[in-house]
């Protein structure tokens, strides 16, 4: 038994690292942030260079061949670099979507495009309020034309394509749904930037008007598919949770122990020691989860479905948790704009929903544990 | 990243499995299985005379004190196959719990400071669970503030004599031995003037009482000091080094009750699962999951945390503060866990015993004991303190007793 990640693995967590603090400091997450771009190009070109927006595709279709532990330390990068690039929109949902599903000519027309950055892609699945669901889903396919709306899709308004869950059926069950692949530069297709209390990340509201739609996957096994690219990018969102989470707690910790108050560093007083301890401790824990479906991902275990929400919940929890006494740290600084503080909640709070909501996911552990413990 | 078991660990696995196998007491199995957290009892056996006996069996085998070199009475085995052991003898490690101290806290600080004659004659019969050890360490003075005991040791000769009184002192009542933390210097500051010796617990003057718990059970007690004669050469440390030598057990001891602290959300889990509540099934209902859920991402992350020490220490890294995390978290979870479990029965919830109440009692025992596993080893405040400044680097609380004659640092809070 080994439960920790290579040598070689942590060395490219440092060099992803080395590279985002260079490439990705706080004054270029400020530029999106205030809405000078829409997200970071160069940034985006970069990472295609250094090889990390392909690390988990197959050497066959342009990536590295690396696998999804090194995904992971990636993950865990650019979310404490709070990087505003469409990296999760496009390499955990719409890379993941194709690989599970896609055939071997889809793989070689998008996955190359995706490793060298030359292809923005997203997934479209929400339909308004509410989680993942079959029943939510309105958007209507046939005869190759796909009607409706989807909102709110992450970076949609930056996406060159979007894999999209639609109806195909009427009976009521999962096997309604068929994915599509849809290209968001061609006719029957609307997109409207909506506003994101994440102002590093966008949102789009994508209104399909007889769109051409290419077929993902078998027709009725769209849910199917969904379910599992939601599990993976579970774990992989969890891993850029944990790393903005512990950013958080670093930036509270080096503030207290730097800002003096009644004559002393405030991070000599216990409420605020506590406070620490306690974001360490919920970034501790969710580390370890997110371990533990880091395996699950890269072995394709069988306990992925419930180690993937298992990671989530934790990460979720730590991240909003560290983000928000990250701030109470700071105080009457940590609300001001010019602290980096807000990014960081703006992000914990933004990613904690992208997913489906925590209580989507609570619901789904314990569905899956109740699975497990009656096998 | 893997869980897979090496060729050696799969080969130390099958051997275990196969000797448990043949000798574990299974007429035990069922009920240690379903024995409450920190209530383990038989039906028409001592439960002492079983756990020795089964410690004996284990010792004669070469099981005892995995972690033990072999000279004293272990096996010198690695940390992973302290886990693939722990895994394989399931319930019957249950019979493991008078034993922790001894075996977690007094083995190693007597391997770090006894003669080797010492630990040869000493620490053989402690592993193999035919002499039970107790730490002597708290005081009705000093329970957090470990260094602010009283109890008193002079030298007289070859000799020291030790008056005063200790408390909180688990297992007591069996002990055949103890580790004792004294002040033999009052005159200066309060972490020098302390000296730690080992003693028999049959000594004269030494008088155990059992303490009532809150829960009702007597699982401690008071341990009263009258003259008791302790020969120089059963010191462990220097004279006045005492801090240092209780530094080592404290360490072990964050890191055997860390390791071992039940959350109690497996029993709550499997309770949910069968409850129905007047709308059906307590696992069907929403509020109930959400709950679960947050209690079932703190025990798994717990368990992989400990996981990964297990692969740092594998790799020859030492035990960091780090698993002061272990306790913090289990202590104040299984708490809320079995008060949760009470809630969910409405009024029939404050109903308790094995036959008045659900599952036998099993969540009221485990609420009655939890406050006690949130103090003891450290109360929750202590270990943050630990995380926030050992690990995260904070600076330590300010100590108004540093530098001043411990017969100087003021005894009552309001005169």
């Amino acid at each position: 038994m080994n439960f920790d990640f290579s040598d070689e693995q942590k060395q490219m967590r440092d060099e992803a690292r080395k590279y985002l603090a260079e490439q990705c400091p706080p004054k270029a997450v400020r530029e999106v942030l205030d809405g000078k771009a829409p997200y970071d190009k160069a940034l985006w070109k970069g990472l295609a260079e250094m090889g990390f927006l392909g690390v988990a595709i197959p050497e066959q279709f342009g990536g590295a061949g690396a696998g999804h532990l090194e995904l992971c330390v990636i993950a865990e990068e650019m979310g404490r670099a709070l990087a505003p690039v469409p990296f999760s929109s496009t390499v955990y949902l719409a890379a993941e979507a194709i690989l599970i599903a896609g055939s071997d000519a889809q793989k070689q027309k998008w996955l190359p495009k995706i490793a060298s950055g030359d292809a923005i892609g997203t997934l479209a699945l929400f339909e308004g309020k509410g989680n993942p669901s079959p029943k939510a889903i309105n958007v209507t396919a046939s005869g190759g034309a796909l009607n409706g709306v989807k909102k709110p899709v992450a970076d949609g308004a930056i996406a060159d394509f979007a894999v999209v869950a639609a109806r195909t059926g009427s009976s009521g069950r999962e096997s309604d749904i068929s994915l599509f692949i849809v290209d968001l530069k061609a006719g029957g297709v609307e997109v409207k930037s909506l506003t994101n209390i994440d102002l590093t990340r966008g949102q789009a509201e994508i209104t399909f008007k007889d769109a051409k739609a290419e077929p993902l996957g078998a027709a009725g096994e769209g849910w199917s598919v969904i379910t599992q690219v939601l599990d993976r990018a579970a774990v992989l969102m969890a891993f850029e949770q944990v790393g903005g989470a512990d950013r958080a707690l670093e930036m509270g910790r080096d503030y207290a122990l730097d800002r003096i108050a009644f004559g002393r560093p405030i991070g000599s007083f216990q409420a605020v020691k506590h406070m620490l301890a306690d974001m360490y401790v919920s970034a501790t824990l969710a580390r370890s989860n997110c371990y533990y479906g880091a395996w699950a991902l890269s072995t394709n275990a069988g306990e992925l479905p419930e180690a993937a929400a298992a990671a989530r919940i934790s990460a979720t929890q730590a991240f909003q948790h560290c983000a928000k006494n990250n701030i109470q740290v700071h105080g009457g600084m940590g609300f001001t704009w010019e602290f980096d503080c807000h990014m960081y909640y703006r992000r914990a709070n933004a990613v904690a929903l992208g997913l489906g909501s925590l209580s989507y996911w609570e619901d789904a552990l314990i569905d899956r544990m109740r699975k497990k413990n009656a096998a | 990243m893997n869980f897979d078991d090496t060729p050696q660990e799969a080969a130390f696995r099958a051997e275990a499995k196969a000797w448990i196998a043949a000798n574990a007491p299974k007429q035990y199995e069922e009920e240690l299985r379903k024995a409450s957290l920190g209530r383990v009892q038989l039906k028409g056996a001592n439960i002492l005379e079983v756990a020795k006996a089964w410690q004996k069996k284990k010792a004669d085998a070469g099981w005892a004190c995995l972690h033990w070199p072999k000279e004293y009475g272990g096996r010198g085995a690695s940390p992973i196959e302290r886990v693939i052991w722990q895994q394989e003898e399931g319930p019957f490690g249950r019979l493991s719990s008078m034993f922790i101290i001894g075996h977690g806290m007094c083995g190693p600080t007597m391997m770090a400071f006894a003669g080797e004659e010492q630990k040869r004659k000493y620490l053989p019969p402690l592993a193999s669970g035919e002499k039970i050890w107790c730490q002597l360490f708290s005081e009705p003075a000093g329970g957090s503030d470990v260094a602010g005991l009283r109890t008193r040791a002079e030298k007289q000769g070859d000799e020291w004599v030790i008056n005063g009184q200790k408390i909180w002192t688990s297992g007591a009542h069996y002990s055949d031995y103890g580790i004792l933390l004294t002040r033999s210097d009052p005159n200066v500051a309060k972490h020098k003037g302390l000296t730690m010796f080992f003693l028999d617990m049959k000594s004269p003057g030494v008088e155990v009482r059992p303490i009532k718990q809150a829960s009702g059970a007597s699982d401690f007690n008071e341990v009263y000091f009258t003259d008791v004669r302790i020969p120089d050469s059963q010191r462990l440390g220097n004279v006045n080094d005492g801090w240092n030598v209780s530094l080592t057990t404290l360490m072990n001891e964050r890191m055997s009750i860390g390791a071992g602290v039940s959350t109690g959300f497996p029993e709550l889990f499997d309770f949910c699962n069968s409850l129905m509540l007047e709308d059906g099934p307590a696992i069907e209902n929403r509020a109930v999951r959400s709950k679960l859920a947050n209690w079932a991402v703190k025990a798994s992350g717990l368990k992989y945390t400990s996981m990964r020490a297990i692969s740092a220490l594998s790799r020859g890294e030492r035990p960091g503060p780090e698993n002061s995390i272990g306790k913090l978290v289990a202590g104040s979870m299984i708490q809320d866990v079995a008060s949760y479990a009470l809630d969910l029965q409405g009024a029939a919830g404050a109903l308790n015993g094995p036959e008045d109440a659900e599952v036998a009692g099993k969540f009221q025992a485990m609420l009655l004991r939890a406050p006690g596993t949130r103090v003891e080893g450290g109360t929750d405040e202590i270990m943050r303190n630990i995380i926030a400044e050992r690990v995260l680097g904070l600076p330590g609380d300010i100590r108004v007793d540093k530098d001043v004659p411990f017969n100087k640092i003021p005894t009552k809070g309001r005169a």
